[in-house]
């Protein structure tokens, strides 16, 4: 549904679970540490960290990369505006890592027998940054006029409302037209966020004057913004958590050049490098300067996935052997070990690990080159050659095209790369002008939201570069995918989606390259940072500086 | 009265100049790939046809070509210089809020290479056969040919990472809210690294052509009659040799006084220095068009401004050029 993709080069916005063998709680408390800092940490210290009582006061210096647009939420949806704006604005619920739902706005919910009724009990004590209280019409201002008008992402979400109404000032009802597998998921302050009814109402929502300074309900207030320099944001001294925030301010520093980021963490001006903030080769140098830890978690909400289009209209791709030839001539372990650090996931097929109701017994593409050149022949492939788009988002990206293309010449592919810039690659996929391309997508937790949308035959047509993009066309996929979103209660639906993953684990519509893992690095004494499946997006409300 | 006259018929033919400018801009930037509605609804990963016509209907990209350009230049004419798509903000509201970083480090960067340059110069060329002269020649040499990126990464690695002695990045310190003098001495630390880095290489230029240009200037037959006449050697190296020398330096400080607008792209990314040259590769790389071409605006206003300025400074410098063309 939604691709908050960087505008600029190599900084993606990403992370993903890591598969350390650890055991799940051990796991939640490390995330995905580098294994040297995983043995260099004595278990003491971690147990001692739970005891401590959160200090109050300091403020975060932290990277964001590259410079949002705007930080009103809603109306703008790219990574780096969740990213700083996710501390200001909040959501009716927020998620665990485990992407449970958990209270943020609404303090609990109800859903009816029949999946079709959502009501949500929202907290009555929480105040605006300007001062006025947040009630239930605020929310329903929120998701039934801001979001159906500005945001595309909700606005799907949106197509299974019939109605949204606030019997009180707090309480608000979602009825369905038909229940909604992932409803629940869709309350994330970035995808569904809460804006005052009472600046925006009767207002051209992209011209007001407000959106200069952002008023939410989140733990930070907006301070200010020199723009190319820094944002400032300042500890809400209202905010509802007793006690939280315990930071006084969080400085985002703007810092265009790769190196310089790595350099404003090395020399102490910065203590948090979010996610993608600096080059992969630069990442195994930091995590092991001294008092620095690192996390891969805090990305599940998003868990992007790196994937390969290939265009099914026309040449040897219309072939599925040419496609499961291509799965079977990537070594993708190498690509995760030596351009990724070992980190991320080689997936089974077209559901990443965090998702939902993912068929863990498919025959997974190992590496097999042999296999691939026996498809090759099989199908008479005549030599054509085909062109390969890589995303053109720094070193790493570019690499790894090569060592695909690579790949694919040892079997016999005959692979050109083209060589474009964010809005070439934007316009070529968008045109479906490609043979082979690089992308990755966010999953969203469930099928239905981030996952779907790649295989469904409605979702076709040319313009847009997150769709279909590959063209493929099946109907039984469709009925299968389509059912699966609105069947109820889960194992329904976890039976449809585990067939309609044997189907696209034979067609291969596309390439499952990687689910990718990102780290979020940090001093040390930085504690609590990442604690929900956004991960820093709003991890400042509970973190503390230690001494 | 002469300069008022030239003055003016130089301004006249500079604004038709610029006038060419603004439309080839425009023309040339529509050959690019994409256009930012789609970028934008990359980002915000819009995949939905309502979103991104939204978007072409309000930046007026729905309009014929000839449409647009109209409104352009037309604003142009009225000042205005449009509204930047991505940074929902009026253009002109951008660059003037970057303008004063960018000629501050650029400024710096001048002047600094130009009388660095000039004095070393010198130098070489009173040392010609010494080896100090070298010395300052193999330097000059050696910024020549270094690329400016890899200069800026290693004053970083030296200056701020080992020694520590000065600020890596930015423009002052952020979170320090520092006021008055100390502001002011902090945005001077700030400012070493970028203005040497960007200064170096014109720096090294000039100092090879004082050099030779003075070594020429020093074979002229009003140099001997200057020394038989007994004038003081230092004197004769100031009025008759380094006078005389100037020309070609004025011609290059013209052409580096005109880049001062947007020639500091890398020196800005690595040093993140919230100028211009940023606002220009980002506006690029997001197809902000307006933007961009607000941006080359005043890059080539600068240029033909300073083109202007230099031939003034000719006349001034050198008096048979102005005898010439009277």
């Amino acid at each position: 549904m939604n691709e908050p993709l960087p505008p600029s080069r190599s900084e993606l916005p990403c992370g993903n679970e890591t598969a350390l063998p650890t055991a799940p709680g051990l796991r939640k408390l490390f995330g995905g540490l580098g294994l040297t800092i995983l043995t260099a940490l004595p278990i003491s210290a971690l147990a001692e960290e739970t005891q401590e009582q959160p200090r109050r006061g300091g403020v975060i210096d932290t990277i964001i990369q590259p410079e949002p647009p705007g930080l009103v939420l809603g109306m703008i949806q790219n990574a780096p505006t969740r990213t700083v704006a996710g501390n200001i604005y909040e959501g009716l619920l927020r998620y665990t890592t485990d992407l449970e739902p958990i209270p943020q706005l609404a303090e609990s919910w109800d859903v009816s027998e029949d999946g079709k009724v959502y009501t949500f009990h929202l907290r009555e004590n929480v105040l605006w940054h300007d001062g006025e209280p947040f009630t239930a019409a605020d929310a329903v201002f929120s998701a039934d006029v801001f979001h159906r008008e500005l945001n595309p992402s909700a606005r799907a979400v949106l197509e299974h409302v019939e109605s949204i109404e606030a019997p009180d000032d707090h309480t608000v009802v979602f009825t369905l037209k038909q229940p909604f597998g992932p409803f629940l998921l869709s309350f994330e302050a970035g995808t569904f966020t809460m804006v005052p009814k009472h600046i925006y109402e009767g207002t051209d929502f992209r011209n007001n004057d407000a959106n200069n300074h952002p008023i939410g309900t989140g733990p930070f207030k907006f301070d200010s913004w020199d723009r190319g320099t820094v944002i400032k944001l300042t500890r809400n001294e209202d905010y509802y958590e007793e006690d939280l925030p315990y930071l006084d301010g969080v400085n985002w520093h703007i810092i265009p050049d790769g190196a310089s980021r790595a350099v404003a963490y090395e020399n102490g001006t910065v203590d948090v490098l979010p996610y993608g903030t600096v080059e992969n080769f630069d990442v195994p140098r930091l995590s092991e300067l001294d008092n620095t830890c690192s996390t891969e978690q805090g990305h599940e909400y998003f868990s992007p996935f790196a994937m390969l289009w290939m265009n099914n209209r026309h040449g040897p791709m219309t072939d599925k052997r040419f496609r499961q030839a291509v799965m079977y001539a990537m070594d993708r372990e190498f690509a995760r070990d030596v351009l990724w650090n070992g980190m991320g996931q080689v997936p089974l097929g077209a559901f990443g690990s965090n998702a939902r109701f993912q068929n863990e017994d498919l025959t997974p593409y190992d590496y097999d080159p042999d296999r691939a050149r026996e498809l090759l022949d099989e199908m008479g492939y005549d030599g054509t050659e085909v062109t390969l788009l890589p995303v053109p988002y720094g070193e790493t990206w570019t690499r790894w095209a090569e060592a695909v293309q690579q790949n694919l010449k040892e079997v016999g592919i005959n692979v050109r790369t083209v060589a474009t810039d964010v809005g070439g690659w934007n316009q070529r996929l968008a045109e479906r002008d490609y043979d082979l391309a690089f992308t990755y997508l966010y999953q969203y937790g469930d099928p239905a939201l981030g996952i779907s949308r790649s295989y469904l035959s409605t979702n076709t047509a040319a313009g847009s570069p997150w769709n279909n993009v590959e063209g493929y066309a099946n109907p039984k996929v469709d009925e299968l995918f389509n059912a699966a979103a609105t069947a109820h209660p889960d194992s329904e639906r976890e039976a449809l989606y585990h067939e309609v993953q044997e189907i696209l684990q034979e067609d291969v519509p596309l390439g499952w390259l990687l689910e990718l893992g990102f780290p979020t690095i940090y001093r040390c004494n930085v504690k609590n940072l990442v604690n929900s499946a956004v991960g820093v997006n709003e991890g400042f409300r509970d973190a503390w500086i230690d001494e | 009265m002469v300069y008022a006259r030239l003055i003016l018929l130089r301004l006249f033919k500079a604004a038709i100049v610029l006038l060419m400018i603004i439309i080839f801009n425009f023309l040339l930037i529509q050959l690019a790939p994409g256009d930012p509605a789609a970028i934008m609804a990359g980002e915000a990963g819009a995949a939905d046809e309502a979103f991104i016509a939204q978007l072409r209907e309000r930046f007026g990209l729905d309009q014929p070509l000839y449409v647009q350009l109209w409104k352009y230049v037309s604003g142009i004419l009225s000042l205005d210089f449009g509204y930047s798509y991505r940074q929902q903000m009026p253009v002109l509201d951008l660059i003037l809020d970057r303008l004063p970083a960018t000629l501050l480090l650029t400024g710096t960067a001048f002047v600094l290479s130009l009388v660095l340059g000039i004095v070393a110069g010198s130098m070489a060329a009173m040392r010609a056969r010494k080896p100090s002269g070298s010395v300052i020649m193999a330097l000059a040499l050696l910024f020549y040919a270094t690329p400016l990126f890899w200069v800026a990464l290693m004053a970083v690695v030296l200056f701020s990472v080992y020694l520590d002695w000065l600020p890596a990045y930015g423009m002052f310190t952020v979170g320090a809210n520092l006021q008055g003098l100390d502001l002011v001495l902090d945005i001077a630390l700030h400012l070493i690294l970028p203005a040497t880095t960007l200064g170096l290489f014109f720096m090294a230029v000039y100092t090879r052509m004082t050099r030779t240009s003075m070594l020429e200037a020093a074979q002229q037959d009003y140099v001997k009659t200057a020394r038989a006449k007994g004038l003081a050697p230092g004197v004769i190296q100031r009025r008759h040799i380094l006078r005389n020398a100037l020309l070609p330096i004025i011609t290059l400080a013209g052409l580096q006084a005109g880049q001062m607008v947007g020639g500091a792209i890398l020196t800005e990314t690595v040093f993140a220095w919230p100028g211009i040259g940023r606002l220009m590769h980002e506006a690029l790389v997001q197809r902000d068009y307006n933007l961009l071409l607000g941006v080359f605006f005043f890059s080539a206003a600068m240029v033909i401004l300073f083109n202007i300025i230099t031939d003034l400074i000719y006349r001034i410098a050198d008096p048979r050029i102005k005898e010439a063309s009277a």
